[in-house]
């Protein structure tokens, strides 16, 4: 782990306003299909990335969420529910950031462990946001070396321990 | 001599510092009870203890002086004479300089110090030593917080008992106490210190004297407290509250005006920080502060307040401003944080304080005017920016808040701003009083300027509270002769023609949600001025109802129009309903309540039917008399749509299911609450009856399930609503109608023991028809099946004391009408049941009949023949064997449609028994087990008879004889409720549970047939999830094996999907619980089965959502246990990941992290 800090002082963006879902009423259709969208892939990843950042940071002063750093946003998500497509680009803070791959890795297994099988998962680095790009997104696909990564029983215990959820 | 040796042997176990706290405690409490006794003196104690006391080993001399201290702590009460107190004080007051002693001093000068009169005081002069030795010999903040803690406790105590002495000590001391409480930072502490500021300033009141000169210092070291923050919030810390602190040191800072130089400056300091929390408590303590000082010394600060005010409220508008809806708003609808909140008071309070002042710098203000002066640009509200909106609120609240204060202010504003509205406006001096039809013409199409119809709304609201407010005042004062009034009075007709008629023209084109909401709100406040502030005419006040019913009657497209139009007429009924304005009151009972009445009982308006009904509910909710109209309306509409319904057009019973919800709902809901007159709720349900009662002919064939349910709940809820005496004249009524018009004769007065010839009843012919097995049972006539439910309705609701005549005869009635699957009838037969419990003292008449007599006839009188070939017919007449009820339910007709209604009819009557704890449960039980077991015999038979088509038809007798169960268990909605006066005893539910489930779990043991088993299950569902959770858990163990199985049985029947939730819930109910988790360890394998089959359930997601939390708390179980299932169950979590429905997804993802970490 790194010992001093990547991004010391990181721009801290306020919350964007939480698009509220329309409370399903008494006679709600009960075989009704409510399919997977971007909201959702949202929540996924964002309520429990928190420790992530806080984390390796290694800050307690600025616990901030990766939505509040602005790393994954609600639109930089695609979902096509009916391909069982989905793609995440995600942006780095600084373009030197070392933590990109780890971030994309997390990102890849909450995502493997709260996805039904069915989909296929693409996680990019934005374009123009990291200085070794091509390098970080080819990592983050290759089924193999994800495989190889999370043998490593270290690096696994990093990324349970991120993507645990916040509440607990 | 033994005394002193156990003495000693006390004293030296509470000096010993290695011995336990309880064991001091002990020790110490035993000298207590020695001295109270009087077995032991003070003076003996101090004698024995002399050594204790004077040694120069530390430890031990502080524990004994600690322990004297305790003692005399203990003996508050005892009287003591004055030497010893004298030489006591003495002995502590010497302490206070011994700093190794030193706890011991200050609990025993607190102890002596706070003695009652009566049981001996320290005398003035020893006070006086105390004092001078606490400032000599005493540092306070170098001692530890409990130390500090019980110095300012005996500082306080000083204070206060002996105030003179402590002003004769002069400067010294008071610097003394400044030194003291300099640097304190611990809240216990504090709660202390700023008190005593104010005692010190209630000691030395003299303001040229030492406080004045102190004053400054004093402050200095308070100054630096505000605002009060926490910043390391601890567990210890938690009973002193930031709050109380702040009050605290609030109160501190207004305890005398002679700070006044000091705090306000600094206050409007803090006022202007970024910090919120500053900006909140600045402005309280100014609002605090402002009142204690007084207008003198506050009137030379005005103008930095005002500034730092309008800044405040200005600043502190939260973006974005809320959405015009229907509920009322502040100002423009930007939501106003405390510190606004805050502001707004205070601005009050000085205006209030130091009125002239604040009017005139109101009025020369800069901002304000160029507000003013920009107006004309603010057209639309569209157009204006965001901080245009923002300063127009904040004006118009400032304004609001300004003229809301006194009459003075009012007028004053009212002079300086309203004649530039009205010219923004383009409104001119109505010229004419008397002509005040509304003139079209007079405002052609015309666009308000936005910004000028806002501020004058504001203004005319802030008048109407003011004069309100003014009304309430004992000595009404005279307000003819002022400005605003003259102004209002001035331009109220055009004001309201261009508010209406703008209104009236917006209809057709699009309007933004403020300029309506202005508009109306503007309306609604000229129409609730009271009469004799602003007298608007009759004809006024009836053309603003016009234009406003005109709206509710047409426009009602526009949802938010039409919402914000039928709020403001319901607060014009309520002003004119609580204010008397009789004259006004006629105009709107004709134009608005009649109208609204009309809406309901003709079709020949648009309006949708539920905006109808919710205009109907609300105008009438805004007063008694409107209300009572409106229920007038309202039943004869209902009656009306009946009578039509009954008379064939079938179109009308969806609306009249409707009005008799909306009956149900809201108007006598209504009347519950307000304690409306109950003749209401009678002439109700007398309607109902007399129009069921003309209605000869019901010439309509299809059957209106609903009608009939809505139709019979309002007869239920009306007549349960209702005193005794009123419940009589119902019964009554309603008996004389099914005497007189039902075609199912019914005995008037049936003796039980003998059979009294009665013609046949037809229902028999019609069960014989039945039993061909077409699985359509021709039930009665329509019409008596009406009369029939609705009679029933009414037993079902009565209090228990109303009179029923000829009780027999209509247990009779319902006895024979249950069996054709009348359910209301049975329900009613429990009713009466249940409800003869209490009559057991009354006088009998020839009518009475006791719950004995009851019971015995429906369980032992044969009241049917039975021929050969399953016809029933009455007793008496032809031949064949008599059957009773529980004969039925047992299967002696052949005809298994009739045993399902006796089983049904049964399940009620028991569910009265059970509620009034009746013994003859005990049978009621017996037949329906009897009934579940019945399979395996009636198997044996049709084996011989080589029958097995009959099985189908078994089987549903035995399923109802499982859901008989849950009749008996549940609560029910319909009947037997405390809505409608049912008697229940505490507990009925456990003690049927436990004693009803030991035997069906042996029954299922014993068991052989799978039938018979599941049916057996069945039932132990019901039982299960209607039960207290508590009784479940503390025999879970016992049940889970029932309740797994019974949870598979149920998942089978789409039908069961609610019953099958609701025993899941049980399930996560023992799961969520310590003790339940231990009693499904040995389950682990079936539950776990269980729960992943449920997890695709397709039928409900709640059952689906409810499996995976019941795994997720699976997965607390001891991991040896479980593990071995943790492949089987992440793949059926897989599954639940692709589920349609969010919510279980999210479930399945929360369920399957726990279930991976294993």
């Amino acid at each position: 782990m790194v010992s001093e800090l990547i991004n010391a002082n990181p721009v801290i963006y306020e919350k964007k306003e939480r698009r509220v879902r329309s409370v399903p009423t008494a006679a709600v259709d009960e075989y009704a299909v409510e399919p997977i969208d971007q909201q959702e892939i949202f929540d996924i990843l964002s309520l429990n990335l928190v420790s992530l950042v806080s984390k390796d940071i290694k800050d307690p002063e600025h616990p901030y969420s990766l939505e509040e750093l602005k790393v994954i946003t609600e639109d930089a998500i695609e979902v096509d529910d009916g391909r069982g497509y989905i793609r995440v680009t995600f942006t780095p803070t600084v373009e030197h950031c070392s933590m990109a791959t780890v971030i994309g890795l997390c990102l890849r297994v909450k995502l493997l462990r709260s996805l039904p099988s069915r989909y296929k998962v693409d996680i990019r680095v934005a374009p123009g946001s990291h200085a070794t790009e091509a390098a970080v997104n080819k990592q983050l696909n290759d089924k193999e070396r994800v495989a190889a990564a999370l043998e490593n029983t270290s690096l696994l215990d990093m990324v349970d321990e991120c993507i645990s959820p916040s509440y607990e | 001599m033994a005394e002193t040796t156990e003495l000693i042997q006390h004293i030296e176990l509470y000096v010993d510092t290695s011995r336990s706290p309880t064991e001091q405690a002990a020790s110490l409490n035993s000298i207590i009870s020695l001295v109270k006794s009087d077995f032991l003196t003070i003076e003996v104690l101090v004698k024995e203890m002399r050594m204790y006391l004077t040694t120069t080993d530390n430890v031990i001399r502080a524990r004994g002086v600690l322990l004297l201290a305790e003692v005399l702590t203990g003996l508050v009460s005892k009287p003591l004479d004055n030497a010893t107190i004298h030489s006591l004080i003495g002995f502590f007051t010497d302490r206070l300089a011994d700093w190794r002693a030193l706890r011991g001093a200050l609990v025993g000068c607190l102890a002596l110090l706070r003695r009652k009169v009566n049981a001996g005081m320290v005398s003035t002069s020893d006070a006086k030593l105390v004092a001078q030795s606490y400032i000599e010999s005493l540092q306070v903040q170098s001692l530890g917080q409990h130390d500090r803690k019980l110095c300012f406790e005996l500082l306080e105590c000083l204070l206060e008992r002996h105030p003179n002495e402590i002003a004769s000590l002069g400067e010294t001391f008071f610097y003394g106490i400044c030194q003291a409480m300099d640097g304190e930072k611990d809240p216990h502490c504090l709660m202390l210190t700023f008190p005593m500021v104010e005692t010190l300033v209630r000691i030395y009141p003299d303001p040229s004297g030492s406080l004045a000169s102190f004053c400054g210092d004093l402050f200095e070291l308070l100054g630096s407290y505000f605002p009060i923050h926490f910043t390391h919030l601890k567990d210890e810390d938690a009973e002193v509250k930031r709050d109380d602190l702040s009050k605290a040191l609030m109160s501190a800072f207004s305890s005398t005006p002679l700070f006044e130089p000091f705090v306000i400056p600094l206050l409007l300091e803090k006022l202007s920080s970024s910090l919120p929390l500053a900006k909140v408590d600045s402005l309280k303590y100014l609002n605090h502060c402002t009142a204690k000082y007084g207008a003198d010394r506050m009137a030379k600060h005005a103008g930095a307040i005002w500034i730092s005010l309008k800044d405040a409220i200005s600043n502190s508008l939260e973006k974005p401003a809320m959405p015009f809806t229907s509920e009322p708003l502040y100002g423009l609808g930007f939501q106003e944080n405390e510190i606004a909140t805050e502001a707004l008071m205070l601005l009050q309070k000085v205006t209030l304080q130091n009125e002239a002042l604040f009017l005139s710098l109101i009025n020369q203000d800069e901002g304000i005017n160029i507000v003013f002066n920009s107006i004309a640009s603010h057209e639309h509200y569209n157009n204006i920016s965001l901080q245009g909106k923002q300063w127009l609120h904040a004006v118009g609240r400032i304004l609001y808040i300004i003229s809301k204060t006194s009459m003075a202010s009012c007028n004053s504003v009212f002079e300086s701003f309203f004649p530039r509205l009205m010219n923004t406006l383009e409104i001119s001096v109505t010229n004419s009083s008397g002509d005040c039809t509304l003139n079209e013409n007079s405002f052609p199409s015309k666009k308000f300027n936005f910004g000028a119809l806002y501020l004058c709304v504001e203004l005319i609201a802030a008048c109407r509270d003011l004069i309100m407010r003014l009304k309430d005042l004992a000595p009404k004062p005279d307000t003819s002769q002022e400005t605003c009034r003259y102004m209002l009075h001035m331009f109220a007709d055009s004001l309201v023609n261009a508010f209406s008629s703008s209104l009236a023209t917006n209809a057709n084109e699009v309007a933004h949600g403020a300029d309506i909401y202005f508009k109306v709100k503007g309306l609604q406040i000229l129409a609730t001025f009271p009469g004799d502030f602003l007298p608007i005419s009759k004809f006024l006040f009836a053309n603003i109802l016009t234009i406003l019913m005109s709206i509710i009657l047409v426009d009602f497209n526009k949802i938010l129009l039409w919402k914000l139009v039928l709020k403001a007429l319901v607060h014009i009924g309520s002003f004119v309903d609580m204010y008397h304005e009789s004259e006004k009151a006629l105009g709107y009972m004709g134009a608005v309540v009649d109208k609204t009445v009309s809406l309901v009982s003709r079709d020949d308006f648009n309006v949708p039917f539920s905006l109808k009904l919710e205009a109907v509910s609300e105008i009438g909710a805004s007063g008694r008399n409107h209300m009572l109209k409106i229920a007038q309306g309202m039943e004869e509409a209902i009656v009306a749509k009946l009578s039509d319904y009954v008379h064939g057009n079938l179109k009308s019973a969806e609306k009249t299911i409707q009005l008799l919800e909306c009956y149900c709902n809201k108007i006598l809901s209504w009347i519950n609450e307000t304690g409306g007159p109950e003749e209401v709720l009678l002439r109700f349900v007398i309607n109902i009856w007399n129009c069921i009662e003309s209605c000869k002919d019901f010439s309509i064939q299809v059957q209106e399930e609903e009608l009939l349910d809505a139709t019979m709940m309002a007869m239920k809820l009306a007549t349960g609503s209702c005193s005794e005496e009123s419940q009589n004249i119902i019964i009554h009524k309603a008996y004389s109608v099914i005497s007189s018009s039902i075609s199912i004769p019914f005995k008037e007065s049936l003796d039980a023991t003998s059979s009294i010839q009665l013609e046949e009843l037809r229902v028999s012919e019609q069960i014989d028809k039945s039993s061909h097995r077409d699985g359509q049972m021709d039930k009665f006539s329509l019409r008596d099946e009406w009369i029939l439910s609705l009679f029933a309705s009414v037993i079902i609701a009565v209090r228990p004391k109303a009179q029923i005549a000829n009780v027999k005869g209509i247990l009779h009635l319902f006895m024979t009408t249950l069996l054709k699957g009348c359910v209301p009838a049975a329900q009613a037969l429990g009713s009466v049941i249940n409800k003869l419990g209490t009559k057991s003292n009354e006088t009998a008449n020839s009518n009475y009949c006791t719950l004995e007599e009851a019971v015995d006839m429906i369980f032992r009188t044969k009241l049917w023949n039975l021929n050969e070939n399953g016809v029933l017919r009455t007793c008496g007449s032809g031949n064949g064997s008599k059957v009773g009820l529980t004969d039925l339910c047992l299967g002696f007709s052949s005809n298994k449609l009739l045993q399902v209604h006796a089983i049904v009819g049964l399940a009620w009557i028991g569910k009265g028994l059970l509620l009034l704890g009746h013994e003859k449960v005990k049978d009621v039980t017996k037949i329906l087990l009897e009934c579940l077991l019945s399979e395996g015999r009636i198997r044996a038979m049709e084996l011989k008879q080589g029958l097995l088509e009959n099985s189908y038809e078994q089987h549903t007798v035995m399923r109802s004889a499982a859901d008989a169960f849950h009749i008996l268990m549940s609560d029910s909605e319909v009947c037997l409720n405390r809505k409608f006066h049912a008697i229940a005893r505490p507990l009925y539910k456990q003690r049927f549970f436990s004693t009803v489930m030991p035997i069906l779990q042996s029954w299922i043991i014993k068991s052989d047939s799978s039938v018979c088993r599941s049916m057996l299950f069945r039932a132990s569902a019901h039982l299960i999830s209607n039960a207290p959770l508590i009784v479940i858990l503390s025999e879970a163990k016992k049940l889970m094996p029932v309740l797994l199985d019974g949870l598979s049985l149920l998942s089978e029947d789409i039908l069961d999907k609610d019953k099958l939730y609701s025993l899941l819930l049980v399930l996560s109910g023992i799961l969520t619980d310590k003790n339940g988790q231990v009693a499904v360890i040995e389950n682990a394998h079936i539950l776990v089965n269980c729960l992943t089959r449920l997890i695709d359930y397709p039928h409900m997601m709640l059952v689906r959502e409810t499996a995976l939390q019941c795994l997720l708390a699976t997965s607390e179980l001891p991991y040896a246990r479980i593990f071995p299932m943790r492949t089987q169950v992440l793949q059926a979590i897989c599954k639940a990941l692709d589920d349609p429905k969010r919510a279980v997804r999210q479930e399945a993802v929360r369920c399957r992290r726990a279930w991976l970490v294993l």
